[in-house]
């Protein structure tokens, strides 16, 4: 993959999760909690500028963050599929946060000490901000993993069915600035951690979809696209 | 300080206007090109989302025009990435008297902050609890003091 492919992949991931965390916005079970998504939201978006941008530049066709985030379909997106599944409940939302803030917290810490200085100085900034994603989302995890017979049936329902698109995370990829497979230690081990405080447990399934660093996606993917894109393309070049 | 340096240490923060941008530890450099008068101003986000960035650099070109100094740049920069401990300790005053609490020191650079105690900024005392770890804006958190019972901001340590 390269630079480009891969920069442009980590900025779609934090736009789509933006996007849909910022879903929740007036929808949230209550006042702190919708507070919370839209900031992290927000924390996802601000990454994504900054990594569409240097995409941008890599790959050198004038193209930049607003081209990339509005103009472009589908199958040209690569974010993984797991930032793309619907909301879903709360629970739903929390299992996606978490997987992906502890995919996305050792990811920015190692690109932080990576060789490229531009993806270092996102990772330095960002990873501050994921690890706080992570605190939050593994408090939510515990809290419903560990609470009543409801919220625990419901967040284990929540981890069973999102467990399987982690596994597109950490396809290797050695030639790229951070190796997505030397993250999945890292994963593994707060995954469990958490997990086992939640008292809920890893699904068994070998079934693990992915296609969406190769632009293959979900049929969520349009819809998304066309909410958050409609208005630039309406209106091209709109400003408020 | 050179004038031109003060004139842009004196621009607000836009969302929490008792603090300049000096002091909150956002403006990393002033330079005034010799000869041309122009000058270039680097700054850095507290947040990367922080959408208040536009609002800063538009009062940064405001106030060198207001100076003498149309002819300017803000540049942003993301590395170092801004710290907490770059606040002043004019500035932790200065949130402290608005009734915003300050940021713990963080010391060394572990990744996940943790906040043991916050000082309640209205009567001071430390029996305080956590309402919500997001606040009114990115770099903030809710907080409520057990003693007086006023709910407050908290600047989190990052």
């Amino acid at each position: 993959m390269s630079l480009f492919d891969f920069t442009l992949g980590l900025g779609d991931d934090a736009l789509v999760a933006a996007q849909r965390l910022g879903e929740w916005t007036s929808r949230a079970p209550e006042m702190e909690e919708d507070v919370a998504l839209a900031n992290i939201a927000l924390d996802q978006l601000g990454a994504a500028r900054l990594l569409l941008t240097y995409a941008g530049e890599l790959e050198g066709a004038g193209r930049d963050e607003d081209d990339l985030a509005y103009l472009r379909d589908d199958r040209e997106f690569r974010n993984c599929l797991l930032v793309e599944l619907p909301n879903g409940d709360f629970g739903v939302t929390m299992a996606k946060l978490f997987f992906l803030a502890a995919y996305q917290s050792p990811l920015y810490t190692a690109l932080a000490g990576c060789a490229d200085e531009r993806l270092a100085a996102v990772g330095a900034k960002a990873r501050k901000e994921s690890a706080y994603h992570l605190d939050h989302a593994a408090l939510w995890v515990k809290r419903l993993g560990d609470g009543t017979d409801e919220s625990h049936r419901r967040m284990q329902d929540a981890v069973d069915q999102v467990w399987p698109y982690v596994h597109e995370l950490f396809v290797p990829d050695p030639a790229a600035p951070v190796d997505p497979a030397t993250l999945r230690a890292d994963f593994d081990a707060t995954v469990a951690a958490v997990l086992d405080e939640a008292t809920l447990t890893r699904p068994e399934t070998s079934w693990t979809p992915g296609g969406g660093r190769d632009g293959v996606h979900t049929e969520h993917l349009s819809y998304l696209l066309a909410e958050m894109q409609v208005l630039h393309r309406a209106h091209p070049g709109a400003n408020w | 300080m050179s004038d031109v340096r003060a004139a842009v240490a004196a621009v607000v923060d836009p969302e929490i206007r008792v603090i300049t941008i000096d002091e909150l530890g956002i403006l990393r450099a002033v330079e005034e090109e010799p000869g041309t008068g122009r000058v270039l101003v680097t700054i850095t986000p507290t947040y990367t989302g922080c959408p208040a960035m536009d609002v800063i650099r538009a009062d940064i070109r405001r106030a060198l025009a207001a100076a003498g100094h149309p002819d300017a740049e803000v540049r942003t920069v993301y590395s170092p990435a801004w710290s907490t401990d770059w606040i002043s300790d004019t500035g932790r005053a200065k949130l402290a008297a608005a009734g915003i609490a300050p940021p713990a020191p963080r010391g060394d650079d572990t990744v996940v902050p943790l906040t043991l105690a916050v000082r309640c900024p209205r009567c001071g005392s430390p029996d305080t609890t956590q309402v919500s770890r997001f606040g009114s804006t990115a770099c903030k958190a809710l907080w409520r003091c057990r003693s007086c019972s006023e709910p407050f901001d908290h600047l989190k340590a990052l």
